[in-house]
């Protein structure tokens, strides 16, 4: 086994790429969070509960449906956008004049619902769901052995989240999209839709939610404690990047993954504390987060 | 006048109550009315969101425990240990928050709590997911036996009105009165000269205090100490508790603590306690949506409405 | 005329004789059980539901009554938390008459019920709950503890495997008391039969995702990986082994694996795999009898847990019955001296220190091609006779 001043060079190699598998998962649900608090100002509490929903969701189309993993990875998200949309029309619009707290609560209140139906249906003991059959097996690196699966989360995540900051960043649907956030009512008065591109986006945000709970399906348990159980953690990582920066979340999301891993390696017992103790330090140093430029 | 009525109305049925109803419920619900009270004392009053106060129950509760199992001190002197732990850890962590508004302050106290979480989930002392069972009671001043659940009740009583009084005071002092300013229009606070962060702090260290007294409190009566106290779902318990009563007012918290720890024990013996997560969050919703200043905001709209000059 | 009117005075008065004499010797005037259980949670499958249905069953086999008075069960949900658990234990015997409890699963939350149940002088049945500190280090005259502990794991399966060769052992444990006791309990089973223990990690309850853990315990080069966790944590940790390669490199041992777990299990992943357990529905016709009257109530195999808390029910009934009282102390007494024998107690006695000392079985999990059916999931490779399987017990135990 090679070691190095003492270092199992083979165990350290293999947390590190299951922190960056985590990471993929950070990055996918704080992007979303970005997303939405970058153009609302709110911050979706809800956000964990539709990652749990977009793994049930692939989970009932294949039982209920007979709808594969990669049909499911187009319709999950649509469906749970479309939950979304419904969601910023019928309940956050109506309070968005009001202080954000109370959009927090609002969808702190629909996470709990959420979760308390699919663990009523369910129980929260979780169900499984299996490996699509092209992606089975994995493959011997000198370290460890990668199954395919795990590879695969990586390079789709990394895929969605670039291509996001992309759109977001670099074309002309997204700079009204940004010029919506800074200057509604000049947007407004340019005859752009401003509800209408808020809405989208909401929706947008929470798609890639549910694009991660499908991602998720197959390795993890597909529980209706999934989602609370991660949600914290993004939220810290959406604190550390800056809140609303869409880089920021994407470059933290992995790298908290990558420094989760490390901890694991050296210092298991401060794993699950180690992003907190990254918060606390950048907000005595950098209060508005590594990427952030709010005032 | 009218208010001094409904003071004495509600002491008497306080001293009453455990004749009708389970001393330990009454006590859990005094142990969250306070702790709700000391909550709304920062959202309320100075109009900051908490999304981390579980932390100062935990900690009250986790430090009043230890004392109780492993040094054999008197449960007034390990209420009083748990209280300024609560307040010492409540200092620290408003420092770092109170730089911060409105939803920053809600995340930046939420991932604090979480801090303290993970502290107590790993921290041999506390016996980690088993809790720490077993607490005893123990005697009152050295005297009075605690193990009768009468006796306790009354202590719990006597705790709940001094931290009631202690949330009344600090509102209707000047201090209170520059909190409420600082509330309606930081921005004239500040012209005016105050330091408005410091008077933040001090408002942040009395209501983590009084929730580490309710913690302490709370743990005695159960003789038992657990994460459920510091995991951010108690946090968010409480704003529900909060917000469900009517945020602001000084009986809100108390009745709506009241309301949300009967759903709880009503619903959780029986076949609906599937249920309480659901009907926790349509609260939640309905709330937010219709009646955002709680039951006895909405009261006092009536009341004015009505009766009002 | 007359006659029948004096027969049925003389019934009405025997009646009320004994429902007087029965109403000195029963509190409140009825027996009263409480299951308390993780309705909805990680350890659902393994007793919840299912125990209900199994102490309700026992409670209409016994007639409904007991000394001519009612016997009522009330349930609830103990979400796998001790302070949930320890509220409702001690809400039951304060308010609501309650003269035992069973169920109890979650080794954290029984820990709590029991200090409750012991201050109140009540009897705590205990199903399922795996740690052995309730007949050891915080035993209590109050408590039996019935279907099987992590001793009787530990002797069953690490011990065979440890005598084969395996010397080194790795542990994924889960992270509260049970998941401990059964570590530690291994670990000294290890041991004294010359292996070594190279390291261990702790998962939380619930943890979604193994695959950390199962990586530290491939790097660790031991022969053996231990999972001494239980329900969910147990699927989800093997599933994930499986997905690393690891179970084809070394041998991985599930310490506490339950029916409901192995069929939720890939054969492919599973079969070959031995352990111990309490209990097996398709043991022998007596089993397989008592199984088709439980699933006409609740449509699954029962878990060990479920057949034990009917037996344990059913003795304390009797218990109830032969001594005229429901009064703790005097009930247990009799449920000492009085052997259980049912389909579930095999060869059994309740000890003095609470342990209920029975029959154990080495299964092992089928194949694929050996399966009939759905449930038929283990096969019996021997019998742990239960003095081998479990301690013996310590001295300060020893409640007469």
């Amino acid at each position: 086994m090679a070691t190095f001043l003492g270092i199992n060079l083979f165990g350290l190699s293999g947390q590190l790429l299951v922190g960056l598998i985590n990471g993929s998962f950070y990055a996918l649900l704080s992007l979303g969070l970005a997303i939405i608090f970058g153009l609302l100002r709110i911050i979706n509490f809800a956000q964990g509960a539709i990652y749990m929903l977009g793994a049930f969701f692939a989970w009932m189309a294949l039982q209920y449906f007979g709808i594969n993993y990669w049909a499911a990875l187009i319709l999950v998200p649509l469906a749970v956008g479309i939950i979304g949309v419904l969601m910023e029309r019928f309940l956050l619009r109506p309070i968005a004049n009001e202080d954000h707290l109370y959009s927090l609560l609002l969808t702190f209140g629909l996470a709990l619902i959420l979760q308390g139906i699919f663990t009523q249906t369910y129980g929260s003991s979780g169900l499984s769901y299996a490996i699509p059959e092209s992606l089975k097996g994995g493959t011997r690196l000198p370290f460890m052995y990668l199954p395919n699966y795990r590879a695969w989360i990586i390079v789709a995540s990394l895929t969605v989240c670039i291509s996001t900051w992309w759109a977001i960043e670099k074309t002309k649907l997204g700079a009204y999209l940004r010029a919506g956030t800074e200057n509604p009512q000049m947007m407004q008065a340019f005859g752009i839709n401003v509800p209408l591109i808020v809405t989208i986006t909401f929706g947008f945000g929470v798609a890639l939610a549910g694009f991660a709970g499908v991602i998720a399906a197959p390795v993890y348990a597909v529980s209706p404690e999934m989602g609370s159980n991660i949600l914290i953690v993004v939220f810290a990582i959406v604190v550390i990047g800056g809140m609303g920066s869409i880089g920021g979340a994407i470059i933290t999301g992995l790298g908290m993954g990558v420094v989760e891993g490390l901890t694991k390696y050296f210092y298991p017992e401060a794993s699950t504390t180690i992003i907190f103790l990254v918060m606390v330090v950048v907000l005595l140093v950098k209060p508005a987060g590594l990427f952030g430029k709010e005032a | 006048m009218k208010i001094n009525k409904l003071y004495l109305a509600l002491f008497i049925f306080a001293l009453i109550a455990p004749a009708a109803l389970y001393p330990v419920f009454l006590m859990k619900v005094l142990c969250f009315a306070l702790f709700a009270c000391a909550f709304n004392l920062l959202l309320g009053f100075v109009g900051l969101l908490s999304f981390g106060h579980a932390a100062f129950l935990g900690t009250g509760g986790y430090v009043t425990g230890y004392l109780m199992m492993h040094t054999g001190v008197t449960p007034e002197i390990g209420i009083i240990c748990g209280t300024i732990c609560a307040g010492l850890l409540g200092a620290f962590y408003g420092k770092l928050a109170v730089k911060r508004e409105g939803i920053y302050f809600a995340m930046v106290t939420l991932a604090l709590s979480q801090l303290a979480f993970f502290f107590y989930l790993q921290a041999p002392f506390t016996g980690g997911e088993d809790g720490m069972q077993g607490v005893p009671r123990g005697h009152l001043f050295g005297i009075i036996d605690l193990a009768d659940n009468m006796s306790m009740y009354y202590f719990v009583l006597a705790i709940f009105i001094f931290g009631f009084w202690m949330i009344h005071r600090t509102i209707h002092s000047p201090f209170g009165q520059v909190l409420k300013a600082i509330r309606e229009n930081e921005p004239r606070a500040i012209s005016l000269g105050y330091n408005v962060n410091d008077y933040k702090w001090v408002a942040f260290i009395i209501s983590s205090a009084l929730a580490g007294l309710a913690g302490s409190t709370k743990t005695l009566v159960f003789q038992l100490a657990s994460l459920t106290d510091v995991h951010w779902h108690m946090s968010g318990e409480v704003v529900l508790m909060t917000l469900l009563g009517g945020m602001g007012t000084i009986f809100g918290p108390l009745l709506g603590a009241g309301a949300v720890v009967a759903i709880q024990n009503y619903l959780s013996g029986g076949e609906m306690g599937n249920y309480v997560s659901i009907i926790m969050g349509v609260i939640f919703v309905v709330c937010v949506l219709a009646f955002r200043n709680g039951i006895v905001g909405e009261i006092n709209k009536v009341i004015k409405r009505n009766f009002g000059s | 005329m007359n006659a029948m009117t004096k027969t049925l005075m003389s019934v009405a008065m025997s009646a009320a004789l004994v429902s007087t004499g029965a109403q000195a010797a029963l509190s409140d005037d009825k027996v009263k059980i409480g299951v308390l259980a993780d309705m909805g949670g990680v350890y659902a499958d393994i007793c919840g539901k299912g125990c209900v249905a199994a102490v309700e069953m026992a409670v209409e086999d016994f007639g409904g009554t007991v000394l001519g008075k009612k016997i009522e069960i009330v349930s609830a949900d103990d979400q796998n938390k001790p302070d949930v658990g320890s509220a409702k234990a001690r809400e039951w015997v304060e308010s609501q008459q309650v003269d035992v409890v069973t169920g109890l699963v979650s080794s954290a939350v029984t820990g709590a019920v029991t200090k409750v149940l012991t201050d109140a002088k009540k009897l705590a049945l205990i199903s399922t709950s795996a740690s052995n500190a309730f007949t050891t280090k915080s035993c209590s005259p109050y408590n039996a503890h019935w279907t099987y502990n992590v001793a009787a794991l530990a002797n069953g399966t690490v011990k065979p495997m440890v005598q084969a060769g395996k010397k080194k052992w790795f542990f994924i444990t889960a992270d509260y008391a049970f998941g401990h006791a059964l570590e530690k309990v291994a670990t000294g089973v290890i041991k004294s039969n010359g292996g070594e223990v190279v390291g261990n990690v702790r998962a939380p309850l619930g943890t979604t995702d193994f695959s950390s853990y199962v990586l530290q315990a491939q790097s660790s080069g031991a022969d053996v990986v231990a999972l001494a966790n239980a329900g969910s944590d147990f699927v989800n940790s093997l599933k994930t082994a499986a997905e690393f390669g690891l179970t084809e490199m070394v041998d991985v041992a599930g310490l506490l694996v339950f029916t409901a777990n192995a069929k939720a299990l890939d054969p492919a992943i599973a079969s070959g795999m031995k352990l111990t357990t309490g209990f097996y529905w398709d043991m022998d016709d007596q089993t397989r009898a008592w199984t088709k009257r439980f699933r006409q109530r609740h449509d699954k195999i029962p878990a060990m847990g479920q057949a034990g808390a009917y037996s344990m029910t059913m003795h304390y009934l009797n218990a109830v019955k032969a001594t005229g009282t429901d009064d703790s102390e005097t009930v247990m007494k009799y449920m000492k001296e009085h052997k259980p024998n049912d389909f579930f107690a095999r060869n059994a006695t309740l000890r003095n220190d609470g342990r209920m000392v029975h029959d154990m079985y080495l299964v092992r999990i089928k194949n694929a091609s050996e399966r009939k059916g759905e449930d038929d999931i283990f096969a019996i490779e021997k019998t742990i006779p239960g003095d081998q399987a479990f301690a013996p017990m310590l001295s300060q135990c020893d409640f007469k």
